[in-house]
C-alpha cells in the first residue's frame, strides 16, 4: 500500500466510583428512570458542583498505571454547546490543564484479534488523560422524547492517544490491552457492550511520500472492541479509495452502522461547534500531591511485570505467562492453583488447553469455573504421583467440570484409581508369563514388541486398572 | 406596641419584644401581613408572599435563638423550598424550588422565619429592578424614582417597613447600590464568606448574598446568621464566624481609611453625593479616624473587566434555562433547534439577552485571548491595586452610587449609562472583598428627599472592621433616624 494511516483514539471509560462526579446521587446502572437525581445533576437553579476526590484518585491511579506525567495542579473548565441530554448546557470538563499527560499503553501480543498477529513490544503513545462528567440518555418514543438523567454526571475519564495507531488490528490490540489495565487497577468494568467504556477514532490517510497528516475524520458509535476494528477498516478502504481518484479528503465526523458495516457523514467541520471553553469558576484547581501519595499504594502489578514474575517463578514459557498475565482473573486462578505445586508447568498447561476450551464450550468465564484451583492442583498431584494416568485424568477433568466434584471424589466413584500396588502386579505377571510361554521367550531372544503385548494381557487381567508403566517394569525385571 | 407600629421596629427592636414575649411570632407575621397589604401595592416590593406557610413556622419557632421570631425577605433568585423562585424572569415564571438554598437553612436554623420573595432585575441583571418581568418597584422615598438594584425588592422592602431586614444578592454592586437608593444599610460579604448554594447564579465568580437592614447592628447579625463554610459550595472559606453584633462598639482612633483620589473625580459624580461624601469623610475625621490620600490607578478599567467576565460567566451559567427539564417552554416546536431559540426568545428579557450574546461573544474561539483572558490579567492588576492599599489602610471609603435613584426609564435606553451606576461597587466583586453601604445624607430634589449612601470596603474577611466603622459612623449621625414617607415610621 501506498498509503499509511494515522489512528488517533479518544476513549470514554465510566470510572468504579459509589457516587456521581459532582453530587451525591449514587451511580448504579439499572435503577428507574430518574431515580438517582437531584438539583445538582438535574442542572436546577443555584446548584454547584462538589468534586468527588475518589474519581479523582481512579484517574490519576490511571495516569500512575500508564507512566503518565501527574499534572501538580489541575483545573476544571465549562465546556459551552446546548444538547438536551446535557443538564447545564455546557459539561465540566478539562481543557489545558488535564490531570494526567503523555504516557503510554504497551501492547501485548495476545491482545491483537486471534485471525491477526501485529508487532511484538509496541506501545501507543497518550497525549493525555483527563476527567469529565457524562450526559444523560434520551429514550425516542413515537411521538415524545424521554431523558433519563441518572447517567448524568457520572464520572467519565478520557484518554487520549497520539495519532500513532496505524492498523485496525493495532487499534483492536490497544483496546484490549487498556481494557485489561483499567480492569487490574479496579478503575473500570470496561466493559464496552454496557457502554463503560465508549471510543471514538480520528483517522487519517496520506501518502507514504508526505510527511504531514491527511485531513482528521472522526469517526464514533462503535460498541464493542471489534466494532473499532471494522469501522477502521472499511474507513480506511474509503479514504484510500477517495485519494486514490484524486478526491480531496476534508475534516467531518461519521458515523459507524454496525448492520450495515459502513460509516456515515454525520456532520462537516462547517457545523463543528465552538466550545469555548473557560475555567469553571464554581470549583477549586485540583493539589494532586496528596491525592497521587494516596493512591500510590493502589498500582497493581502490571501484565508486563506479572508475566516475567511468572516465566521466573513458576518456570513457565514466556508464551505461556504473557497469556495468563494478560487477564487479571486467568492470572489469578493460576497462581492460586500453583501454590505448593510440584510442577506448575503442568498446570498452566491445564488452563490454557483444557479448562480454556472446556469453558468456552460451556461459555463460561474463569470466574464462574465449577473446579476450584484446588481441585485442579489435586488433579495434577494425581498424575505426577501416578495413581491416575494422562489419559484417565482427561475424563477426570470432564467429570470434575461438569459436577464441581473433587479430583480424588471422582476418582474414587469411578473406580478407575491405577492399580499400582507390586505385590499384586507380581502375580499377575507370573501368571502371563506362565500363560504366554512363546511371547516371553521372544522377548529374552530380543523381540522388544512382545514385550507390549505381555504388557497388555496384564492390563486385560486387571480390567485396566494397572499402570502400564510399572508393569512394564516388573515384566522386564523378570524376562531379564 | 400596636400593631401598627410593630413593623418601624429594627430587627434588635423586634427581637427584644419577642424575648419578652411581649409579642408572639403570629403577631409580628400578621402584623406585617396588614402593612404588606395596605402598602405594597403602592411599593411593588414582593413577587410572591406565603403567608400561611410563614404562619405555620411561626408556630414551632423557638423565640430564643439569635433570629428567633423574625420574619426575613428574600430576594427571588435564592431557592426557599415550596416556594416560587422566579428571578424575575418569565422563563421562570412558575418554577417552584424543590429545595432550600444554604443560606436560607442558615436563618431557619437561627430562628428566621423566610417571608416573601422581593421583586429584582431579571437574573439580577440591572441597577434598577425595571429588568424585572413582572413588574416596577418604587422608591419609598418617592415613587416615581427606582430602588436601584438588581436587589431593590429587597432594599425597598426594608425602608418602607415591609420587611424587618432582607437578603439580596451582590455581583456588581446589587445590593449596595439599592441600600444607597434607599436609604439602608446593605452588605455585601468577601466572597467565599457566605454560600452560594440555592442561589441562582449569575456570575460565578463575582456574586455573593448580602443582607439589607435599617441598622448596622441588625446588618452584623444577619451577617453572622449566614455567613460560613458550606460543603456544598467549593467556594465557601473555612474561616470562624464571629458574631458580629457582639464586638461593634469600638474607639476608631487608630483607624486608617483611605480615599481613593480616582473616586472623587470626574463629572460622572452627582454635585449632592460629592457634597454628602465629603462630609461625611470629615465627620469620620472628627471621630478620630485618620484619613489617608490613596490611589487605586487600575479602577477606571473595572467597568470593562466586569462587563467581560460577568457576561462570559453568565452566558454558561443561564444555558440551563432551556425548557428541557423545567420553566417555561415554547408549544410546538418542530425541531429542538426552534425549541431553544423560541423557548429562550420568549422567555429571556433585553437585557439578559443582551448580556448573554456579549459573554457568548467574549469567549468565542478568536475573541477569548483578546477580551476574556485580557480581563483576567487586569482583574489581577485591581486585586493588586487594592492589596497595596489595604496594607497602608484599614479600609476604603468612597461613594456608594455616583448618581442618586433615577426616574423609571431615565436610563432604560443606554445601557452603558446604566452600567456606569456600579462604577464604585465593582471593583469589590472583582477582587473579592468586603464592602458595607450605610446611609450618609439625602438630596434635595424637588421637595422630596432622596438618600445618598457611604461606602466601606474592606479587606478579605475583614467584614467585622467594616460593620465598626460603619456602625460608629451611623452612632455620630441621625440619617438611620430619618424614614421614608412610605415607611411605617412616619
Amino acid at each position: 500500500m501506498n498509503f499509511v494511516a494515522s489512528i488517533g483514539l479518544e476513549v470514554h471509560v465510566q470510572l468504579k466510583t459509589r457516587s456521581k462526579m459532582f453530587c451525591g446521587c449514587a451511580v448504579e446502572f439499572g435503577a428507574g428512570p430518574n431515580e438517582h437525581t437531584c438539583p445538582v445533576c438535574l442542572g436546577l437553579p443555584g446548584a454547584l458542583p462538589v468534586m468527588n476526590h475518589e474519581a479523582l484518585r481512579l484517574t490519576l491511579l490511571t495516569g500512575l498505571m500508564l507512566d503518565c506525567e501527574i499534572a501538580p495542579l489541575s483545573k476544571f473548565d465549562r465546556k459551552n454547546y446546548f444538547y438536551p441530554d446535557m443538564p447545564k448546557n455546557y459539561q465540566i470538563s478539562q481543557y489545558d490543564l488535564p490531570l494526567c499527560a503523555n504516557g503510554r499503553v504497551p501492547l501485548h501480543e495476545r491482545a491483537y484479534p486471534s485471525d491477526a498477529r501485529g508487532k511484538i513490544d509496541k506501545s501507543v503513545p497518550l497525549a493525555r488523560i483527563h476527567l469529565e462528567e457524562d450526559v444523560a440518555k434520551s429514550f425516542h418514543f413515537e411521538t415524545t422524547t424521554g431523558i433519563d438523567f441518572n447517567r448524568a454526571g457520572t464520572p467519565l475519564m478520557e484518554i487520549v492517544t497520539q495519532p500513532e495507531i496505524h492498523s485496525p488490528d493495532e487499534a483492536f490490540a490497544f483496546l484490549a490491552s487498556l481494557k485489561q489495565i483499567l480492569i487490574q487497577g479496579g478503575v473500570s468494568d470496561a466493559d464496552m457492550e454496557k457502554g463503560q467504556l465508549r471510543c471514538d477514532c480520528n483517522v487519517s490517510v496520506r501518502p507514504k511520500s508526505r510527511a504531514e497528516l491527511g485531513a482528521k475524520i472522526e469517526i464514533k458509535n462503535m460498541n464493542s472492541i471489534s466494532g473499532v476494528r471494522r469501522a477502521l477498516a472499511f474507513e480506511l478502504d474509503r479514504q484510500v479509495h477517495l485519494l486514490e481518484r484524486g478526491e480531496k479528503l476534508e475534516q467531518e465526523t461519521r458515523g459507524w452502522s454496525d448492520e450495515r458495516g459502513e460509516t456515515f457523514l454525520m456532520r462537516t467541520k462547517e457545523s463543528a461547534h465552538d466550545y469555548r471553553y473557560f475555567p469553571d469558576p464554581d470549583l477549586v484547581p485540583v493539589k494532586t500531591d496528596s491525592l497521587v501519595a494516596e493512591v500510590r499504594s493502589r498500582v497493581p502489578e502490571l501484565p508486563a511485570a506479572k508475566r516475567a514474575r511468572f516465566v521466573e517463578q513458576y518456570q513457565i514459557t514466556d508464551y505461556d505467562a504473557a497469556v495468563l498475565a494478560n487477564d487479571v482473573d486467568l492470572a489469578r486462578y493460576f497462581e492460586s492453583a500453583a501454590q505448593g505445586a510440584t510442577k506448575p508447568k503442568q498446570i498452566a498447561n491445564w488452563i490454557l488447553n483444557d479448562l480454556q476450551s472446556a469453558l468456552s464450550a460451556a461459555n463460561k468465564t474463569i470466574n464462574d469455573c465449577a473446579i476450584p484451583p484446588e481441585a485442579l492442583r489435586e488433579l495434577v498431584g494425581l498424575i505426577d504421583s501416578g495413581r491416575i494416568s494422562g489419559k484417565q485424568a482427561k475424563d477426570v477433568f470432564a467429570d470434575m467440570f461438569a459436577s464441581g466434584k473433587s479430583a480424588g471424589e471422582v476418582v474414587r466413584t469411578k473406580g478407575i484409581e491405577q492399580l499400582s500396588d507390586t505385590a499384586a502386579l507380581e502375580k499377575m505377571c507370573d501368571e502371563v508369563i506362565t500363560a504366554n510361554p512363546k511371547p516371553a521367550a521372544d522377548f529374552k531372544a530380543g523381540n522388544a514388541a512382545s514385550l507390549n503385548f505381555l504388557t497388555g494381557q496384564v492390563m486385560k487381567l486387571s480390567k485396566g486398572k494397572a499402570n502400564p508403566q510399572l508393569v512394564g517394569e516388573i515384566l522386564q525385571r523378570k524376562l531379564k | 406596641m400596636s400593631p401598627a407600629e410593630l413593623p418601624g421596629l429594627t430587627i434588635t427592636g423586634l427581637r427584644e419584644c419577642l424575648r419578652t414575649r411581649d409579642v408572639s411570632p403570629r403577631e409580628v407575621i400578621e402584623a406585617l401581613r396588614t402593612r404588606i397589604e395596605d402598602v405594597d401595592p403602592t411599593i411593588g416590593a414582593y413577587l410572591s408572599i406565603d403567608f400561611d406557610a410563614a404562619l405555620k413556622e411561626a408556630e414551632k419557632v423557638d423565640v430564643d435563638l439569635p433570629l428567633g421570631g423574625v420574619p426575613i425577605a428574600i430576594k427571588d433568585l435564592i431557592n426557599v423550598r415550596g416556594q416560587l423562585c422566579t428571578c424575575g424572569s418569565k422563563i421562570l415564571a412558575n418554577y417552584r424550588a424543590p429545595y432550600d438554598a444554604t443560606v436560607v437553612q442558615k436563618l431557619r436554623s437561627a430562628g428566621a422565619i423566610p417571608l416573601g420573595k422581593t421583586n429584582m432585575d431579571e437574573f439580577a441583571m440591572g441597577s434598577s429592578t425595571e429588568n424585572s418581568a413582572f413588574k416596577l418597584t418604587r422608591n419609598p422615598w418617592d415613587i416615581s424614582r427606582v430602588p436601584g438594584g438588581s436587589s431593590g425588592g429587597s432594599a425597598a422592602a426594608v425602608a418602607a417597613d415591609l420587611a424587618f431586614g432582607s437578603l439580596g444578592t451582590d455581583t456588581g454592586g446589587s445590593v449596595r447600590e439599592p441600600a444607597a437608593m434607599c436609604g439602608v444599610v446593605g452588605l455585601k460579604p468577601t466572597y467565599g464568606r457566605v454560600s452560594r448554594f440555592g442561589v441562582t447564579a449569575f456570575a460565578s465568580s463575582l456574586d455573593q448574598v448580602g443582607p439589607f437592614a435599617k441598622t448596622v447592628r441588625d446588618c452584623a447579625l444577619l451577617a453572622s446568621a449566614i455567613a460560613g463554610v458550606d460543603p456544598q459550595d467549593s467556594t465557601t472559606l473555612p474561616a470562624d464566624v464571629p458574631d458580629y453584633s457582639r464586638n461593634l462598639d469600638v474607639d476608631l482612633t487608630r483607624v486608617r481609611i483611605g480615599v481613593p483620589k480616582e473616586y472623587l473625580i470626574g463629572e460622572a459624580l452627582d454635585e449632592h453625593v460629592r457634597t454628602a461624601i465629603n462630609a461625611a469623610v470629615e465627620k469620620l475625621q472628627s471621630l478620630g479616624v485618620e484619613i489617608v490620600m490613596l490611589s487605586l490607578p487600575h479602577t477606571e478599567y473595572a467597568i470593562a473587566t466586569y462587563y467581560i467576565i460577568a457576561t462570559a460567566e453568565a452566558s454558561a451559567n443561564l444555558a440551563r434555562f432551556d425548557g428541557v427539564r423545567y420553566g417555561q417552554r415554547a408549544e410546538n416546536a418542530h425541531d429542538i433547534f426552534e425549541h431553544y431559540t423560541r423557548t429562550r426568545g420568549e422567555g429571556l428579557g433585553a437585557e439578559v439577552k443582551r448580556r448573554v450574546i456579549l459573554g457568548t461573544y467574549v469567549l468565542s474561539s478568536g475573541y477569548y485571548d483578546a477580551y476574556y483572558a485580557r480581563a483576567q490579567k487586569v482583574r489581577e492588576l485591581i486585586r493588586g491595586d487594592f492589596a497595596n492599599a489595604f496594607e497602608k489602610v484599614d479600609a476604603i471609603v468612597s461613594p456608594t452610587t455616583p448618581d442618586i435613584a433615577f426616574k423609571f426609564g431615565e436610563r432604560s435606553a443606554d445601557p452603558l449609562k446604566m452600567y456606569l451606576a456600579d462604577i464604585f461597587t465593582n471593583a469589590a466583586n472583582l477582587t473579592g472583598i468586603c464592602g458595607i453601604s450605610v446611609p450618609c445624607g439625602f438630596a434635595q430634589v424637588e421637595d422630596r428627599q432622596l438618600p445618598i449612601g457611604l461606602q466601606l470596603l474592606g479587606k478579605a474577611l475583614d467584614e467585622q472592621r467594616i460593620l465598626q466603622i460603619a456602625h460608629a459612623y451611623e452612632q455620630a449621625t441621625d440619617w438611620h433616624k430619618i424614614a421614608a414617607p412610605l415607611s411605617a415610621r412616619r
